[in-house]
């Protein structure tokens, strides 16, 4: 292919991934890598530099509509970052010492659990327990719009959910992903924050993390400006339409649609990892 | 919110920190826009191939190499200059998150932010490697 032949099929290709990812919630990064890897022969190393890349501009370019409705918590959001920078710095140094196989034999993993979290609907949890001292002395409770005023509540668990974000930050600077599941599963089912909180804080903390591994993808060499161009563009773009879309669209079909390709994906990355394709 | 003083509270805090992010991002793809059409507009026949890694030359690895490439208006400097400065917004969201805690005297908060703003610069600057 010619350098503006390849330069517009991964635009158009990031576009999709986007849009998909801001519908369903994972984020483009997840189908960014492997449409890079598995369609377009990218080595690993430069998909997931190209995939970060995207992943900050999704971030940042979200955040202001988020801000706007008063959900995320900077206090809950700045504390975890603790865990998901210095996770990411670690997970960057493993991406940097392994081979490609082992890259990919991971991001099989955790896409065909990104497929099977797809499936499930955001849990409701009413807990009715004294405030957690811990959380108290951090001043992590707060409240969040609801129908009726501002609802108050409670979070709990930090040492439980401050360990699995330094696990969410590994994974992201070792792929080159949000991780944006595993940050909501830390603070929605372990610190039991509202969902509606835990994802839009979530979505703050996804760049600050991926910044931590940019620095080191950047002296590895793994971020190409010539790749990382079209699938940051094509990313950003996707995924701004892609929520202004899904305001007024049905997910429910789409997100089963959308999981069963996930799935596929990860298989078809593991098969490659194990019989050394990538 | 006209007519009455704005606090330092959290809302506050956080609208300007989701402008900053805004700018910081609609001046990056400007940027990484401009300079990949100039790119593609000199290389557009080139054949491409990412099958193999080779790494990034040394002037695009590095912060000091990219700016040093930028200022002679090299178009691949220019992109990934875009490009770092997209990773530097959420490095100034933390960082003025810090200065916004201080201002609500939350001293707990401002070494929270430290922290992270410290481990940011720990890899940005390549000290980690």
């Amino acid at each position: 292919m010619t350098t503006l032949e390849f330069t517009i099929v991964v635009w158009l290709g990031s576009f999709l991934a986007g849009f998909l990812g801001a519908l369903t919630g994972l984020g483009g990064g997840v189908v960014v890598v492997p449409m890079l890897v598995l369609l377009l022969g990218v080595d690993i190393r430069y998909a997931i530099g190209a995939s970060l890349v995207s992943v900050i501009a999704t971030s940042s370019g979200a955040a202001a509509a988020y801000v706007r409705e008063g959900y995320s918590n900077i206090r809950i959001g700045m504390f975890l970052e603790i865990a998901t920078t210095v996770g990411a710095a670690v997970g960057a140094l493993i991406a940097a010492k392994v081979s490609g196989g082992a890259i990919g034999f991971v991001f099989g993993l955790v896409l065909l659990y990104s497929a099977f979290l797809s499936r499930h609907d955001p849990s409701k949890h009413f807990v009715n327990k004294p405030p957690d001292a811990l959380a108290t002395k951090l001043r992590m409770n707060s409240d969040f719009p609801g129908a009726d005023g501002r609802e108050a509540y409670n979070v709990y668990q930090v040492p439980g959910g401050f360990g699995l974000m330094f696990g969410a930050g590994m994974l992201s600077g070792l792929l080159g992903i949000g991780s944006g599941a595993v940050k909501v599963l830390a603070m929605d089912q372990v610190m039991k924050i509202p969902f509606k909180v835990s994802t839009t804080t979530s979505n703050f903390m996804i760049g600050v993390t991926a910044a931590a591994s940019a620095g080191v993808y950047l002296s590895r060499g793994y971020i190409d400006p010539r790749l990382a161009m079209p699938v940051m563009l094509g990313v950003l773009a996707g995924s701004l339409v892609g929520a202004k879309v899904l305001v007024r669209a049905n997910v429910r079909v789409l997100r089963y649609v959308f999981a069963i390709v996930i799935a596929v994906l990860g298989i078809e990355m593991l098969y490659n990892a194990v019989t050394g394709k990538l | 919110m006209t007519g009455t003083q704005a606090s330092w509270n959290d809302q506050r805090i956080e609208q300007i920190i989701g402008v900053l992010l805004r700018v910081g991002v609609s001046l990056s793809a400007a940027l990484v826009f401009a300079a990949g059409i100039a790119y593609l507009w000199q290389n557009h026949a080139v054949r491409v191939s990412y099958q193999q890694f080779h790494g990034e030359a040394a002037e695009l690895t590095s912060v000091a190499g990219v700016v040093r490439g930028a200022a002679s208006l090299d178009a691949l400097a220019l992109m990934q200059l875009g490009l770092l400065i997209l990773i530097a917004t959420p490095v100034a969201r933390v960082l003025f998150a810090a200065f916004a805690f201080a201002l609500e005297h939350d001293w707990l908060y401002v070494v929270v932010s430290l922290i992270v703003f410290a481990v940011l610069m720990a890899t940005l600057t390549g000290w980690v490697v």
